[in-house]
């Protein structure tokens, strides 16, 4: 048996979540609250018909007039003017004007579906879109016509063999303010747009596909200048290729802790402290260090501006300008809450696919949590860790670390390959930082502790001073180093002496000044 | 009075000969022989033929009777069986109390 075939909406993601489009020759519905998207669902769908698929389209609107809808798609790039001109696209207005219309007696929907027909024929559409047949409800009185002339109508459609998309509004506790899902049995889609802590998100869901599998979660999509983009939430397989290639730190003494290598290309990385720890440091040596190999390196900040960092790393020796100037090295600053996670990201992933870099930061991360649940946060981290790893980039995530935030941890924790931890550690009346890996996937790392410092020429991991009182760090240590050195001074001194004491007593200098030189 | 000149111009939008549209055209000629006599045009248009014509008066239900003169233009759609309703669409009514 023939499996149901798919017309591709051409739509950035619902092809993938309906694995592979809208039911062919059949009725979508698609419905959702005012705002929600639909009527460019429906321009998105014919208009990608049109020009890539070679599937001319009707639209049948309800409510807008044909200019209307032409001006305001026109900013999102579509010319619907020109598709029509090239008889790839046809508007027809169906305009119901409740107080010019007198009903009396029977009558039938045939003027539309004649309508309908004609449009088709005048191009061999493929695709049409009724946007939104409910306007006929507030239209016409006699609702036991207008059920049967719809029924009729989804049946003459299905029978047309072209591919529609009919919308709704959302009724409450419906899916379409006149149960137009009643009719339409294939294929359901819903929108939905809330807001949550002032922040929108827009998501969709199949509610129905009939004959097909399909993903059923809630997937956010955006709306943007570039139109409708649809996220997979998350991908499905768990069998990407993986690198063994090594890529350094940007710090020697830290890609020593890897047993001299550094990351593997394509993993994840997280580096999580304290405030002031120099997260964003280590994160823009990696950055630098990418450049310096000629890789195009991706800098999403989002707790300080460009030239803020830009400046702030000067101060520990790195340059940055230059790679910027190159093209190497970007940067993308955005407030968290400018918009939801979600929008983050899909700028993000828009980003990522556009400049195609080798390595991506993302400074901190845990700033997010500002405009999204932990859960929310962790998800969306998911889905990029994901994308990022499924694009072969290596990313590297810094996180602010209150005392270790037990529900950061569990949700990244298991997504990174690489976590290195950095902790202040106060004592004698100074504050060192020290670092440690915490895990690290599939290699050898070293199990030490080290004094992390940040220098006017670079960052520096210096291996801890381990004496008889326990761990010394910053000046105890270099302490302790001088005390080693004056303490070897001395016996050296004292060995000196003695043995200059000796040969009076012996007289033979020579023989033990062989010894010494052993 | 100017009222008397006035014309009546309607078209009747059907498609084929269905009982409908052959229902609506014969109350249609009733209704104006008895209220209009000599003042009106009926253009019947089947859009099985011009499918074309539908878009430019709005036509979406079958049959549709329009009043283009005079204006507003008005729609009333339907078999046209019930006489009050039609002549009350077609604002006869108060012509006829004129005259």
């Amino acid at each position: 048996m023939q499996s149901l075939l798919k017309t591709k909406t051409g739509i950035t993601g619902l092809d993938e979540i309906t694995f592979g489009g809208i039911p062919q020759g059949r009725t979508t519905l698609i419905c959702g609250g005012p705002g929600c998207g639909k009527t460019l669902f429906c321009v998105e769908f014919l208009v990608n018909g049109a020009t890539r698929y070679k599937e001319p389209g009707v639209f049948i609107t309800f409510e807008e007039k044909a200019e209307e809808l032409i001006k305001n798609v026109a900013s999102l790039g579509h010319d619907l003017e020109k598709l029509q001109e090239q008889k790839k696209l046809r508007i027809d207005h169906v305009h119901i004007e409740r107080g010019e219309i007198e009903e009396t007696g029977e009558y039938d929907l045939d003027g539309l579906f004649i309508r309908l027909e004609h449009s088709i024929n005048s191009i061999g559409a493929k695709r049409v879109v009724l946007d939104t047949i409910e306007n006929l409800f507030a239209g016409l009185t006699n609702e036991g016509i207008l059920r049967a002339e719809l029924r009729r109508l989804f049946h003459w459609l299905k029978e047309k063999g072209v591919t529609a998309i009919v919308t709704g509004e959302q009724g409450e506790g419906t899916l379409t303010r006149h149960g137009l899902e009643e009719y339409v049995s294939d294929c359901v889609i819903l929108l939905d747009h809330r807001v949550i802590n002032q922040i929108s998100t827009r998501r969709l869901r199949v509610v129905k596909y009939r004959g097909s599998a399909h993903g059923t979660n809630e997937f956010p999509f955006l709306i943007d200048e570039e139109g409708i983009s649809v996220l997979p939430v998350t991908s499905l397989e768990l069998n990407r290729k993986v690198s063994t290639q090594r890529i350094s730190t940007g710090i020697a003494s830290l890609d020593e802790m890897f047993s001299g290598k550094g990351f593997y290309r394509g993993s994840s990385i997280l580096v999580s402290g304290m405030a002031g720890t120099g997260k964003t440091s280590i994160a823009a040596s990696f950055a630098n260090e990418a450049c310096r190999r000629n890789e195009k390196a991706l800098f999403f900040a989002f707790e300080e501006s460009p030239p803020q960092i830009i400046r702030n790393m000067k101060s520990i020796g790195f340059n940055l300008e230059p790679y910027i100037k190159k093209g190497l090295l970007e940067f993308h600053s955005a407030r968290p809450a400018l918009y939801g996670l979600e929008m983050h990201l899909s700028t993000i992933y828009k980003i990522v696919k556009k400049a195609r870099p080798a390595i991506v930061v993302l400074d901190p991360i845990t700033n997010l949590v500002s405009v999204g649940l932990i859960n929310e946060v962790n998800s969306m981290l998911l889905r990029l860790i994901d994308f990022l790893q499924g694009e072969g980039i290596t990313v590297m995530l810094t996180a602010l670390m209150k005392e270790m935030d037990e529900r950061m941890d569990e949700g990244i924790s298991s997504l990174v390959d690489v976590w290195i931890s950095i902790k202040d550690i106060e004592a004698n009346g100074e504050r060192n930082k020290v670092l440690y890996i915490m895990k690290s996937r599939g290699m050898h790392h070293s199990n030490q502790v080290r004094e992390f410092r940040i220098t006017s020429k670079g960052l520096k991991l210096v291996e801890i001073y381990l004496g008889p009182s326990g761990i010394l760090l910053g000046s105890e240590r270099e302490e302790q180093k001088l005390q080693k050195l004056t303490g070897q001074a001395l016996k050296e001194q004292q060995f000196r002496r003695e043995l200059a004491l000796r040969r009076q007593g012996n007289g033979i200098p020579k023989k033990s000044k062989q010894k010494t030189g052993k | 009075m100017v009222k008397k000149q006035q014309t009546w111009e309607l078209r009747l939008y059907v498609a084929g000969k269905t009982t409908k549209s052959v229902t609506a055209l014969e109350n249609l000629k009733k209704y104006c022989e008895t209220h209009l006599a000599g003042q009106y045009t009926i253009e019947v248009i089947d859009l099985l033929v011009h499918p074309q014509l539908a878009e430019g008066d709005q036509i979406f239900a079958i049959p549709t009777l329009v009043r283009k003169v005079p204006e507003p233009i008005r729609k009333i759609i339907g078999d046209l069986s019930n006489e009050e309703k039609v002549l009350v669409g077609l604002n006869i009514r108060p012509v006829k109390q004129l005259i």
